[in-house]
């Protein structure tokens, strides 16, 4: 035991000239621990501000939604309950252009019209102050801020709502579960819903919905009283929503966010690791000489290992803790980048938990990677002290190594640990080790076959620098396997990360080739449709489209009525479809399936029909099946002929169903029309001209739109390389301690070589050479195999489809490699600056 | 011809100088056997580290067949001692990555020559190691590591070959067969051997001694022919 109590004070005294070298090890941990302290303790805000804003964002204790037209029957049930106590409030949402009076220009907003009282819950705050409270006070309108700006328009100014005037009291300041998204592209405005009729808005095939909004008394037991209020809604077409409900879709629709977020933090937390690992390898390499003379003077080996695990230990601690004081001021950051999509406030607070998280698991993930390469420290032979060429720390096979084989299944076990625990299910969790598993597998093979080829392929006739460099892969001491294996494992997560990433982005992002429209007309009446043509070509804007749409429902397949059937899903009869009829296949759609209807062949009086296949799987229809469409009253049966493959991410209008024009162009329709016009202003006039003679029809600036989305893109973008960059930083720390590693023999052979006349550009062409190979092995090894791995990502753990984006993987895969040569360079230019007179010194 | 000229070395130790020599000026013809000198602290290696070009002196010249070493630059003082200068160190410094071969055809390598394998294999031969070439510096003895490293420093047939402490590390019996081996190749290649010791009895294989203490020669004698 008294052998034991000397080592703290050994361990520090020891560490004295190595601190500075130990800060990269630190530094290693601390970039891995802050990535993870800042994602958790972002988690752990959404989380909270989910389960605190979900009543706000309903606006009442349970919702209940149908469309507009479904109203009488829904207000019928929720009449009776006011009889009980239960507060009922209404509002009716729909699109339609805002103008003011004689201004000139028109915007596309989304009306809310309200009854008093709501919401029940949350507060919409507007400037000036307290305004929303007297909103029903007259014919009064509170508009999105930005709808000012557009318009031109100032508080106390009117503006009009097809046949109405409303009066600005003032404007929206916050609303809650307002996304900034859907609020730039139709900005939001709120009128007394008593004053809907007088704008006239709604009309036939206008889409409004209706929100019930219900304030239940004090005690009552909100599920149960939806289950209660469920069975009377049946025969409404009503859809019943909680505050559970909302948060259950509100979690699952950021949990793909949450989960990437969460691969980051392993991935971030690994290549932390590996750093600790090379660093410290090269630690214990330079120490050899301060073992040996601690060992020559009496040292056990357990005591010289007690030393430095106790060095290794408390840094892993202190750089753990520089971590999580990092990322605690970075996820300060995360709100600003990712605030503008997520409609709900994240409150930040201090998370205890993602700290104490960030302590342990990093000092315990810095430990147990530094445990392995630690135990060289018990090899080194006392005799090092008198003869330098006694060799360094000898290795003797893994399997007759006990302590060693303890450190790396503890290793192995700590990281399976680590990730089922952040893939928050053990399927995945196992998973993903089994793919890291894999990868370094196949990195150490590689590395192994590069060092075979090397002998194989060298060749006397090349240039003695060239072959000088490429010998260095298998001579003895090489440090092919820690270089390969370190800066592949890097490069396989960087680029892992990279690729899924894009690939998430991919699902978002709306597809560059948009058709040439510009500007959109919707809901337009049968009897306005001529009129407004004539108006867009008076402007000498093209009519690109003029798209009908026929509202409908499914009533029936092969005869069976969709409302009896137990195994659909529940929307099959609620579900409106906005169908239209064509002739011909449209540019953003493709068949699948069947064949495309021919439009006039029909066959027993019936129609055929092509059908989106995503919407067809889902209602498990296949070929040749007969629907029966209730188009507003009137039962009309179709044949299925196709399924198509549709990209709805195209600015165009596509359909679920579509009809021959045969089959439906006596039905009662509203039209939309797409033109292009010329510039901003042509199509701010042409939408003003279009609201002041049909008031009832919206337009869309469709550029605008993209813009805006792209802009919501950018964002979003670059939310996720911020949290990408961390592992980037971390990878390139990996990189110079694996490079550290050999840097004391390095910087030995190339003062030799010097003593015996190579030219500082030689040393430096026999490291490139060396240096270029291990990168170029090491990176490409890492690229290929982050493919499987991000495959595997996106299968897996977000289940949704995945593409390698070639270019941008070679392009880092070059990046990872002129790195790997400049910091090889970089950390050998005491080579460069160190005179041949240290080989004599040396002796 | 290999001329020193009042040679001055001082170093910064902790804000104050430190001469290490002083005013060291000495010729050595062409040929020679000499031997320098004196006890731990010397000047000796600093001494070696000059006229070799491993360093460059704080005052002073060295000329090498009439170059003055001082006046170039690093790069340049590396070229002229993989044409003229051969080194043998007490602690070996072989490459431990390098074979026995490789070890010895580096030299020439450095200067761009091929096909030089046949010449290692032709020099170690000659230092008793044909059947080693291919062994590593950790799989050799401490003899045969110093012969690899004699075999190096004579492949580029130096005109100067350095010997710091070349038997240091050896044992008696050893070191006496590597001082004769480079009495040897002095002898039938005409190559000057500056050897630097402390060993008295190795110095007198030599046939001119040059004896520094504190950093200057207090004694240069000429030695009765052996």
């Amino acid at each position: 035991m008294k052998r034991w109590l000397a080592i703290p004070t050994l361990a520090w005294r020891e560490s004295r000239n190595s601190r500075k070298r130990l800060v990269l090890f630190m530094s290693a941990i601390s970039i891995g621990v802050a990535a993870l302290v800042a994602i958790d303790a972002y988690s752990g805000n959404l989380t909270r501000s989910v389960r605190e804003q979900s009543r706000a964002l309903l606006g009442g204790d349970l919702a209940v939604n149908a469309r507009q037209t479904n109203r009488p029957s829904v207000d019928s049930v929720l009449d009776t309950l006011t009889r009980h106590g239960i507060g009922v409030g209404h509002v009716v949402s729909f699109a339609s252009m805002a103008a003011v009076p004689n201004g000139a220009t028109t915007k596309l907003v989304q009306v809310r019209a309200v009854s008093p009282g709501v919401p029940f819950y949350g507060t919409i705050e507007t400037d000036p102050a307290g305004r929303y409270s007297a909103l029903q006070d007259g014919q009064f309108i509170l508009i999105d801020p930005s709808l000012l700006v557009a318009l031109d328009a100032h508080v106390g100014d009117k503006i009009v709502l097809g046949y109405a005037q409303f009066t600005i009291i003032g404007t929206l300041k916050s609303v809650p579960g307002d996304v900034s998204v859907a609020s730039s592209i139709g900005p939001r405005v709120y009128i007394p819903e008593r004053y809907l009729a007088e704008t006239r808005l709604l009309t036939f095939g206008s889409r409004a919905d209706y929100q019930g909004l219900l304030k239940l008394p004090a005690g009552t037991n909100s599920a149960t009283f939806a289950k209660a209020l469920k069975s009377q809604l049946d025969s409404t077409k009503g859809r019943i929503r909680s505050v559970q409900d909302t948060e259950r879709n509100l979690t699952n629709s950021i949990k793909s966010l949450d989960r990437f977020l969460g691969i980051v933090g392993l991935v971030a937390l690994l290549l932390g690791g590996i750093g600790v690992a090379s660093a410290i390898y090269a630690y214990v390499a330079e120490k050899n000489d301060t073992v040996a003379t601690l060992r020559c003077v009496g040292a056990t080996s357990s005591q010289v290992l007690g030393i430095y695990v106790l060095e290794a230990a408390a840094l892993g601690v202190i750089g753990a803790m520089i971590g999580v004081a990092l990322g605690t001021a970075a996820q300060f950051a995360l709100p600003h980048v990712l605030g503008g999509f997520l409609p709900l406030d994240v409150t930040i607070r201090l998370e205890p938990r993602a700290m104490i998280t960030g302590i342990v698991v990093g000092a315990w993930t810095a430990m147990m990677f530094a445990l392995a390469p630690l135990l060289g420290v018990r090899r080194v032979s006392p005799l090092q002290a008198i003869r330098k060429n006694a060799g360094g720390a000898s290795r003797a096979r893994l399997w007759n190594d006990v302590p060693r084989m303890v450190a790396i299944a503890a290793l192995a076990a700590s990281v399976v640990a680590i990730a089922v625990q952040r893939a928050d299910s053990v399927r995945n969790g196992v998973g993903m080790s089994a793919g890291i598993a894999a990868a370094l597998i196949v990195l150490w093979l590689s590395a192994a076959l590069i060092s075979w080829l090397a002998r194989k392929v060298i060749r006397e006739q090349w240039p003695f620098v060239v072959r000088q460099g490429v010998a260095n892969l298998y001579r003895p001491a090489n440090q092919t396997r820690a270089v390969v294996l370190s800066l592949g494992f890097g490069a396989f997560l960087i680029s892992t990360l990279y690729l899924v990433q894009t690939n998430l982005l991919r699902q978002l992002a709306v597809s560059g080739e948009a058709s040439r429209a510009n500007l959109v007309f919707f809901d337009v009446q049968e009897d306005q449709i001529a009129g407004l043509d004539s108006i867009v070509r008076a402007s000498r804007s093209p009519v690109i489209q003029r798209v009908p749409i026929v509202p409908m429902k499914l009533f029936a397949i092969n005869g069976t009525p969709v409302a009896a059937s137990k195994t659909l899903p529940p929307w099959a009869a609620r579900r409106e479809y906005r169908s239209s009829y064509r002739d011909s296949l449209g540019a953003s759609e493709k068949v699948t399936q069947g064949r495309w209807f021919e439009p006039a062949k029909w066959k027993n009086g019936v129609y055929e029909a092509s059908m989106d296949e995503n919407i067809a799987g889902e209602l498990k229809l296949k070929i040749g099946d007969t629907l029966t469409w209730d188009v507003q009253g009137a039962r009309v049966p179709v044949v299925l002929s196709s399924f198509r493959q549709v990209n709805w991410a195209r600015f165009e209008p596509n359909f679920f169903v579509l009809f021959p024009t045969a089959a439906l162009e006596h039905a009662p329709k509203s039209f939309v029309l797409l033109t292009e016009a010329k510039d901003a202003m042509v199509r701010a006039r042409l939408q003003r001209a279009a609201v002041d003679r049909y008031p009832n029809a919206s337009s869309l600036d469709l550029a605008q739109v993209q813009e805006t989305i792209g802009k919501i893109l950018a964002k979003v973008s670059l939310a996720i390389r911020f949290m990408a960059l961390f592992s980037l930083a971390t990878g390139a720390l990996v990189l110079f301690s694996a490079v550290a590693a050999s840097r004391r023999q390095r910087l030995r052979e190339g003062v030799l070589l010097k003593t015996l006349g190579a030219t500082r550009a030689q040393i430096g062409r026999i490291m490139l050479a060396e240096y270029a190979v291990l990168g170029a092995i090491g990176s490409a090894t890492g690229m290929l195999l982050s493919i499987g791995g991000a495959w595997g990502a996106m299968h897996f753990i977000f289940e949704a489809p995945f593409s390698p984006a070639i270019v941008p993987t070679v392009a880092l895969t070059l990046f990872m490699m002129a790195l790997t040569i400049t910091i090889g360079l970089l950390s050998s230019r005491d080579v460069f600056r160190e005179t041949p007179m240290a080989a004599l010194r040396e002796a | 011809m290999l001329v020193a000229r009042e040679l001055t070395q001082t170093y910064d130790s902790g804000g104050h100088p430190l001469t290490v020599l002083r005013n060291v000026s000495f010729e050595i013809a062409d040929g020679s056997f000499i031997a320098i000198v004196g006890p731990s602290g010397s000047g000796k290696t600093t001494l070696l580290g000059l006229l070799a070009g491993l360093d460059t002196p704080s005052g002073g010249q060295v000329l090498l067949d009439g170059v003055d070493l001082t006046t170039l630059s690093e790069d340049q003082r590396a070229k002229l001692r993989g044409e003229k200068v051969g080194f043998v160190f007490q602690s070996f410094q072989l490459i431990p990555t390098l074979t026995a071969a490789e070890n010895v055809q580096v030299p020439l390598e450095l200067r761009g020559e091929r096909n030089v394998s046949a010449r290692a294999r032709e020099l170690l031969t000659r230092v008793g190691l044909g059947d080693r070439t291919h062994h590593f510096p950790a799989q050799l003895s401490g003899g045969e590591q110093q012969r690899v490293a004699i075999a190096r420093a004579f492949v580029n047939a130096p005109r100067v070959l350095f010997a710091d402490e070349p038997t240091g590390n050896l044992d008696t019996a050893t070191g006496a067969r590597i001082v004769e081996l480079l009495e040897a190749i002095n002898r039938e290649s005409g190559t000057t051997i500056v050897l630097v010791t402390h060993d008295l009895a190795l110095a007198r294989k030599s046939r001119r001694i040059i004896r520094l203490s504190d950093g200057a020669v207090v004694e240069d004698s000429i030695m009765a022919a052996a």
